[in-house]
Order: C-alpha cells, then sequence, then structure tokens
C-alpha cells in the first residue's frame, strides 16, 4: 500500500519540518488564517463595530458626498471609513467581502481541482487516443481567452439562477486546464512504476488501481496544485466584479468596490485603501502558502503562475 | 515550413470551426431571444415575427450557423426590400442595439484592446527576459533577492489595482502622464504610445515578474548543461555563451508560457481599459451583456478566440526560430 510506505512516511514528515522552518510560507499562513477569521466571524465583529455593510450614512458625508474627516472617514463609528455617496461602513464591507472572495475563490477552486483531477487522470491513464484527444483540449482551453467567455456568459445565465453559484461554476470551468496538464503528467509516470504494474499483473481492476496505487501518489501534488489555484479564482472574481458582472449587489465585494472607487480616485483615494490591500494581502498569502507548500512536499509541480 | 505552415492552418482553421460552431449553440440555444430584443417596447407578434424574419433567427440553428458561415467568408444581407442591410464579408452578424454590423463595432474597438496588449507584451517580455537574466548571472545577490521579491508581490497584485495606483501616482499627484483617454495610432502615434505608456507598465508589470522568475530558473539550469560548458572550452566570451547558447535554449520554454499566456493577456487588457476608461472590446462586450446583445456577444467571443489561435501560430514560428531541434 502506497499510504503505509515507510519511506512516503518519512517524506512527509520532512516536509512538513521544512515547512515549519519556511518563514515565507508561515507567513503565507497566518494571512490566510486571518481573513479565514475575518470572515467567519464577520457577524461578530460587525456586531462589535455597529455597523453592516448595508445601511446607509449620510451624515458621515458632506454635501458632495465625499467621507468628511481625516483618511476616508475614519471615526470611532467608521473604523476604516465610509464610502463616497452612499456612506456605507467600509469595515463591515471587508469583512463580509471577505466571506464572498473566499467562498467563490475555493467554490471554484474545488470545481476547477476535481475536475482537473478527473481529466488528468483518464488521460494519463488511459493514454492512446483518449488521452490525445482530452490533451489537445485542455491545451486549447489553457490558451482560451476565459475572461472574455465568462463575462459573455453572464447574457444566457437566467436572472433566477443564483449569481454567486454562476460564479463559481465559470471560474471552476476555467480553471481545470492547468491542473489537469499537471496531473496528467504525474499519471503518465506513475502509470509505470512497479507497484502499478504489480497491481495489474493480480488482476486489480481499474477504479481499484487509481483509488488504492494512483490516487495516494497524486494526493499532496494535488493539494500543493488546489492551493495554487485558489488566489487565480479570488483574483479572477474580484476582477468580473470589478468589471461589474460579479455577485449581484449590494453583497459585498472587493472587487466592486475598487471598481467603485475608480470615480473616486481623486477626491477620496483613500476609498481604495482596505479593500485594494485586502485583497493584494489575501492573494500575497495564498501565493506565498502554495510556494512553500510546494517546495516542500513536491518540487515536481513546477510553475508557480497565479 | 511550408508544410507545417499549411498543417497549421488547417489545424487552425478546424479549431476555428469548432469554436464558432461551439459559441454559436451555447448562445443561441438559450432562451434569451435576440428578436424579441430588437423589436423593442411595445412589441407587437407582428413586429416579433418580422424582426426574427430580418435577423434570421426564425430558421433552424444549423441554418443559422451556416449563414453565419457564409457571412463570415461572403457577406450578407439582412432583411429585404427598403429595409434591408448589407453585411460585408466578413460579416460577424448586426447589433440592432447600434444599429450597425458588428464588425463596424468591432472594428472601432479592438485597435484600443490591441494596442494595449501588443505593448504590454513586448514590454513585459523583455523586461521580464532581462530581469530574469540579471538575476540568473547575480543568483543569491541583491538584484536577484530583488528580482524574486518583486516577482512574488507583483504576482499578487491585480494589474487594476496597480493600474489605480499609477493613475494616482503619476496621474494626479505628479501629473506627468494623460488619464484616460485614447489616441488612434493612425491619428498620432506619439500620443498614442504617450497615452497608452502608462497601461502598458501596469500590465506587464506583473507578467514581467512571473516571466523573470520562470527565464531566471531555465537559464540556470541551462547554464549547467554540457552544451554551455563546451562553449566555454571552445573559448567564446562569457556574454557570446550566455546570449547566443544558453539565453536561446533558455526561452524555449519562455516562449511555450507566452503562447498559453495569450487568452489572459487579452482578459488583462480588457481590465486594463477599464481602469484607464477606454472603450475597447471589453466596453463593448459589457455594454452588449448588459443589453442581450447576442451578434455583437458571439462576434466578441469567436474574435478574442480567433485572436488567440492566430497568435499562438505566431508563438509556433518563434518556437521554431529558437529552438535548434525542432
Amino acid at each position: 500500500m502506497a499510504v503505509l510506505d515507510p519511506h512516503h512516511l518519512q517524506a512527509t514528515t520532512g516536509a512538513w519540518r521544512q515547512l515549519r522552518g519556511d518563514r515565507w510560507a508561515l507567513m503565507g499562513a497566518a494571512l490566510v488564517a486571518g481573513f479565514v477569521l475575518l470572515a467567519v466571524l464577520a457577524p461578530l465583529l460587525t456586531a462589535l463595530s455597529h455597523t453592516d455593510p448595508y445601511t446607509y450614512d449620510i451624515e458621515a458625508l458632506d454635501a458632495a458626498g465625499v467621507p468628511m474627516g481625516m483618511f476616508g472617514g475614519v471615526s470611532g463609528a467608521h473604523w476604516l471609513g465610509v464610502e463616497p455617496q452612499t456612506g456605507r461602513d467600509l469595515f463591515a464591507i471587508l469583512v463580509y467581502g471577505a466571506r464572498t472572495s473566499l467562498l467563490v475563490g475555493l467554490g471554484a477552486t474545488a470545481v476547477s481541482v476535481v475536475a482537473g483531477t478527473v481529466v488528468g487522470v483518464v488521460a494519463g491513464y488511459t493514454g492512446g487516443f483518449a488521452d490525445m484527444l482530452l490533451s489537445r483540449f485542455t491545451d486549447l482551453m489553457l490558451a482560451f481567452p476565459s475572461l472574455i467567455f465568462m463575462i459573455a456568459l453572464g447574457a444566457i445565465v437566467p436572472s433566477s439562477f443564483p449569481k454567486a453559484l454562476f460564479i463559481v461554476l465559470v471560474i471552476g470551468a476555467f480553471g481545470w486546464p492547468s491542473v489537469a496538464r499537471v496531473v496528467r503528467g504525474l499519471t503518465l509516470t506513475l502509470r509505470t512504476r512497479d507497484f502499478v504494474l504489480a497491481a495489474r499483473a493480480i488482476g486489480a481492476p481499474t477504479s481499484r488501481i487509481l483509488r488504492a496505487e494512483i490516487w495516494p501518489n497524486l494526493a499532496s501534488s494535488v493539494t500543493v496544485l488546489a492551493t495554487m489555484a485558489v488566489p487565480g479564482a479570488i483574483t479572477a472574481e474580484a476582477a468580473l466584479s470589478f468589471l461589474g458582472i460579479g455577485v449581484t449587489p449590494p453583497t459585498p465585494s472587493w472587487g466592486r468596490t475598487i471598481a467603485n472607487a475608480v470615480s473616486w480616485i481623486q477626491v477620496d483615494p483613500w476609498y481604495l485603501l482596505a479593500p485594494g490591500a485586502a485583497l493584494f494581502l489575501l492573494t500575497l498569502g495564498f501565493n506565498m502558502l502554495g510556494d512553500g507548500l510546494r517546495d516542500a512536499y513536491d518540487p515536481r509541480v513546477s510553475g508557480s503562475r497565479g | 515550413m511550408i508544410r507545417f505552415l499549411v498543417l497549421r492552418t488547417a489545424g487552425i482553421i478546424g479549431v476555428l470551426l469548432a469554436v464558432t460552431a461551439a459559441t454559436y449553440v451555447i448562445f443561441y440555444v438559450f432562451p434569451a431571444d435576440p428578436a424579441r430584443m430588437a423589436c423593442g417596447k411595445p412589441c407587437t407578434p407582428e413586429s416579433l415575427a418580422q424582426a426574427r424574419e430580418f435577423l434570421g433567427v426564425d430558421q433552424p440553428l444549423w441554418v443559422q450557423y451556416l449563414e453565419f458561415l457564409k457571412g463570415l467568408v461572403a457577406g450578407r444581407t439582412f432583411g429585404d426590400g427598403g429595409g434591408a442591410i448589407v453585411c460585408a464579408a466578413p460579416c460577424l452578424g448586426y447589433s440592432v442595439q447600434h444599429h450597425q454590423p458588428v464588425t463596424t463595432l468591432i472594428a472601432q474597438t479592438f485597435p484600443v484592446t490591441v494596442s494595449i496588449a501588443a505593448g504590454a507584451a513586448v514590454l513585459w517580455l523583455l523586461t521580464g527576459v532581462a530581469a530574469g537574466t540579471v538575476s540568473a548571472l547575480r543568483r543569491g545577490r541583491l538584484p536577484d533577492r530583488a528580482v524574486m521579491t518583486t516577482a512574488m508581490v507583483g504576482v499578487s497584485m491585480p494589474s487594476y489595482l496597480v493600474g489605480l495606483l499609477a493613475i494616482l501616482f503619476f496621474g494626479f499627484t505628479l501629473d506627468v502622464v494623460p488619464v484616460g483617454s485614447y489616441v488612434p495610432l493612425t491619428e498620432n502615434p506619439v500620443d498614442w504610445a504617450f497615452h497608452l505608456i502608462t497601461p502598458w507598465c501596469v500590465l506587464a508589470l506583473l507578467n514581467a515578474a512571473i516571466y523573470a522568475r520562470l527565464t531566471r530558473s531555465q537559464l540556470l539550469e541551462t547554464l549547467g548543461e554540457d552544451f554551455v560548458r563546451t562553449a566555454r572550452a571552445k573559448g567564446l566570451r562569457e556574454r557570446t555563451v550566455v546570449v547566443r547558447h544558453a539565453l536561446r535554449t533558455a526561452l524555449v520554454p519562455v516562449v511555450t508560457v507566452f503562447g498559453l499566456d495569450l487568452g489572459a493577456l487579452l482578459g488583462g487588457a480588457v481590465i486594463t481599459e477599464r481602469v484607464f476608461s477606454m472603450y475597447g472590446l471589453g466596453a463593448l462586450l459589457i455594454d452588449a451583456v448588459g443589453h442581450t446583445d447576442l451578434p455583437v456577444i458571439t462576434g466578441v467571443t469567436i474574435l478574442a478566440a480567433a485572436f488567440v489561435v492566430v497568435a499562438n501560430l505566431v508563438v509556433d514560428l518563434a518556437y521554431r526560430a529558437l529552438d535548434p531541434r525542432v
């Protein structure tokens, strides 16, 4: 059994040790954990600040709709200032926006990792014509102008379909090729390894070989790939919201807030700070963690491209 | 070489046929009816039927698709009699919302997007490869660490965020670059470049960092190979060894990655044009999505796919020129 292979166990503890010594990876993990906490505790935090991301507060604005006070209206009532024009609380938008980012990011990653793993394993394990066909399709999808297709697909989705789910599905649907490519390559080499050949020789059914021999050897690579796919999915959600076709308002989304900041950049540049910094730090966190995981667990997975 | 070109062109036509067919099926099978949109309000059953006939959507899907392909090659006419509209080849359809052929609309907006994308791509390849080479040759020293840190930060920075900061700093605070507005290349090349310099830098920055990282690792690997040692043993100058022998080989995977990034490049340009308030392909598309203007939507997506497929051919040619083994 590959999982109980003592060599494998040793490799895993070694990876843990390396990961614990990797300052960048630890910083990344801390950033990610911080945002997960913000997202999970969002209702509690906004209860503490007595704000929510939906209520307008015209009192905090001057006659031109610009937040009053320093740094975009930072005050005891509004810890990170307020949105121009509406006076909605930016702290509440930040913590609830973390929910949107993480939910969509993790959901889309799950879709693309599952789909990519299935395609990659099928292509790599079956080989031959199916492999050629799937690999060509993967290559085609990899170079596809996916953002343009995501925007276009927004035209045909019925308005009754939940928008957040739609975003998860489209981002996932265009994110699988990079996973499939790596998984295919790994499966291709695993297929010719002795333990797989032995399992085939004793007549083990394919489903068993895939589950008991191939998958345990892919699991760590797939975990690394998944971690490295999250920042891409988060940025994609923010990009769609930035372009005005993401989650439906008033559901908070950092991307939409950044888009709104475009028109206020000259009079209220502080408006950009909170959502911009949050998006940057969360993406950076996942990237650092992903890089660290890759170095520790799986140097074979190359090309860390967020 | 000719055989390669013929084969590749045939392949491209096959892929494009598949993409147009898939696009057509996806966007026209769904219930959104382009005729209902064209018909406006109030929409009587008669005028709806008229609009259907005008756009040709009263026919079965495959007939519509063949008509579309015919229009692409030979042009087509919408409606007949006095209200007929001639759509010259390559006809991508007719936008009822804009009262213009889709090809005309795209011809107005595509140059904006391509200007952003092409300039940024040139900039990111040049700076990325240069920075990667420097950091590989000065491994572990300050330039190397600076490039690697920038790469890490750059990868995590969405281009629109960088864009907004650039507008804020260079556009408003320093007031050295123009903000927004696009000047066509044919009108004034200098103004064109001047207005695009910030978008180019913004879009190139992130990718340059990624390419620097890639070039660095590839070059480090190649520098340890036997043929580089041979070249050194022959007494070639270090410069020749690095540039002519090592870098050339190291660039092969960089070019491959670039081919895969073309789709993302177009997406990046769409976001960038929005940041800099330029009306390009992305703005046209988002507008069309808002109005369910299906001819424009299919036209833009097909064009985007065609752009990537054709640009990939160029990348393949570069690949063959670089790699002595192919």
